[in-house]
């Protein structure tokens, strides 16, 4: 591939509080020969503002595409959430002539075109696809044998299938594969792919923590050193709140929950302070030792 | 804890004629997302599935989208439990009439919204957007802290071409409007 070079958008949730997740996939994405290029006066995708007006979300997204349109380059973005909004209004409104015109009505009035001429892509799929795991293989230098972790998609990374399509939703490879290429075995268990509630915080937080605390409980279960997340809300509900539930509800884990590239960070023989580690709430101490005593 | 959303039973009252707007399918038949409303054959596989309704004792996705396949508007628009979807996509993946659940239920959401329905969050990430760009009012600490972190610093939003980009968003005039009755 000669052309590992991308916009990166960076959405909101990860500035606003997920720098773990930022630090760490910068710094392994520019060891693996992947450029990125800030992306200027981005706003907010639209997913948020969806459920209030679909109107809304379609043009705050179409006006990134058309500020990456006018860049030349695509997009690659930390946050499934953003990934999946830019890659759907993206292919809605190529497809809708009728909606891109009034869309683009709206975006004339700032001086910008949608033409559809980018495309976007989550850095999960820029890893597969276009860094390729060979080349993840071989960046490799300290493998992960000693540990053994389980996996947390999310949903948007998956679902809906018609707009996202590149694993498959009920039974998904792609980050499972990315972690054994660290030398860590995933593990199986229960109910994999469901909802972390991140969603429902703040409508419902009831439901959200249910939801948070199933998971915790069935990644305990199987006896993982860690959760591997890629997605920053997935992140913040599980680590922000795992002290949280293990209160609430009379719960013990002390299940760190690692962002993907601090996983492949570690294994690529970067130290922890460089892959942020000091800024999760769920201490990862213990796992360290494991890494560092197991490597000798 | 935030509770604004859950808790409220539905309205389960026998339902009168009078209630009954008739032409609500056809009217989300047209709408982008909940085309295939009329399709539901109310098998149960989005409630099934649905992480939501699990511990929700109200929330029902195939409840919904039989309210509203029987015109039943103002039941459906005015219920809090609309409001508790995740957005996980596992009903619009599974549903076995091709129906995209989710959608359907943004679509109601979106009609709840433009008669002034709207949970706080919601309303905060809106004003957010506009100021700045970003959905969150992000702290200036993590803005300066950035630097030492080793990162670039973080875009600046364009508020002036966001403002212009939204003139005339129905649900921004409608509120607008409403400010200025007040
Ligand atoms: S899964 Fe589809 S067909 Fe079945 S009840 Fe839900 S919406 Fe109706
Ligand atoms: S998208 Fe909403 S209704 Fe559908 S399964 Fe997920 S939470 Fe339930």
């Amino acid at each position: 591939m000669s052309s590992n070079k991308y916009l990166i958008f960076l959405g909101c949730a990860i500035p606003y509080r997920v720098s773990s997740y930022e630090i760490s996939a910068r710094k392994v994405l520019a060891k693996l020969g992947v450029e990125l290029v800030e992306m200027p006066e981005f706003n907010c995708c639209g997913l948020p503002l969806d459920p209030v007006s679909h109107e809304m979300m379609l043009i705050l997204a179409a006006r990134n595409l058309a500020l990456a349109e006018q860049q030349g380059l695509n997009i690659i973005t930390l946050c499934p959430g953003c990934a999946g909004t830019l890659k759907k209004v993206n292919k809605i409104l190529k497809e809708d002539k009728a909606l891109r015109e009034q869309i683009n009505g709206h975006l004339k009035e700032a001086g910008l075109e949608f033409k559809g001429t980018v495309t976007t892509k989550h850095l999960m799929q820029v890893l597969i696809e276009d860094v390729g795991l060979e080349k993840i293989k071989s960046a490799v230098l300290k493998p992960l044998t000693m540990l053994k972790v389980a996996e947390h998609n999310g949903c948007h990374i998956l679902r809906p299938k018609e707009y996202i399509g590149f694993d498959d939703p009920e039974d998904p490879q792609t980050l499972k594969t990315l972690i054994e290429a660290t030398g860590a075995t995933c593990l199986d268990y229960m109910d994999e792919t469901e909802c972390c509630g991140a969603p429902s915080v703040g409508v419902s937080d009831k439901v959200a923590l249910q939801l948070a605390r199933d998971k915790l409980n069935h990644v305990k279960m199987v006896d993982a050193q860690a959760l591997i997340t890629i997605c920053p809300f997935c992140h913040i509900m599980y680590d922000t709140n795992e002290l949280r539930i293990e209160k609430m509800f009379n719960e013990a884990y002390g299940i760190p929950i690692l962002h993907y590239p601090q996983l492949l960070g570690l294994a690529m023989g970067m130290s922890p302070e460089e892959l942020a580690f000091n800024e999760l709430r769920v201490n990862a101490s213990k796992l360290l030792t494991q890494v560092t005593e197991g490597a000798k | 804890m935030t509770e604004t959303a859950t808790t409220k039973e539905p309205n389960r009252e026998p339902i009168k004629a009078s209630e009954i707007d008739p032409k609500f399918k056809y009217e989300l038949s047209r709408m982008h997302g909940s085309e295939k409303i009329l399709r539901c054959f109310q098998c149960g596989t989005c409630t099934s599935d649905c992480p939501v309704a699990r511990y929700s004792e109200t929330y029902r996705p195939r409840t919904i989208i039989r309210m509203a396949q029987l015109g039943l508007r103002d039941r459906v628009l005015n219920s809090d439990t609309l409001w508790l979807c995740a957005a996980c996509f596992t009903c619009t993946d599974r549903c076995p009439q091709d129906i995209e659940v989710a959608s359907v239920i943004r679509v109601l959401r979106n009609l709840a919204a433009e008669k002034g329905c709207v949970p706080i969050v919601f309303k905060e990430q809106i004003a957010s957007v506009l100021e700045s760009g970003y959905a969150y009012k992000i702290p200036d600490l993590r803005i300066k802290k950035r630097e030492t972190q080793g990162l670039p610093p973080l875009p600046k939003g364009n508020p002036a071409s966001i403002s212009k980009s939204l003139k005339g968003v129905k649900f921004l005039e409608n509120i607008e409007k409403k400010s200025e009755q007040q």
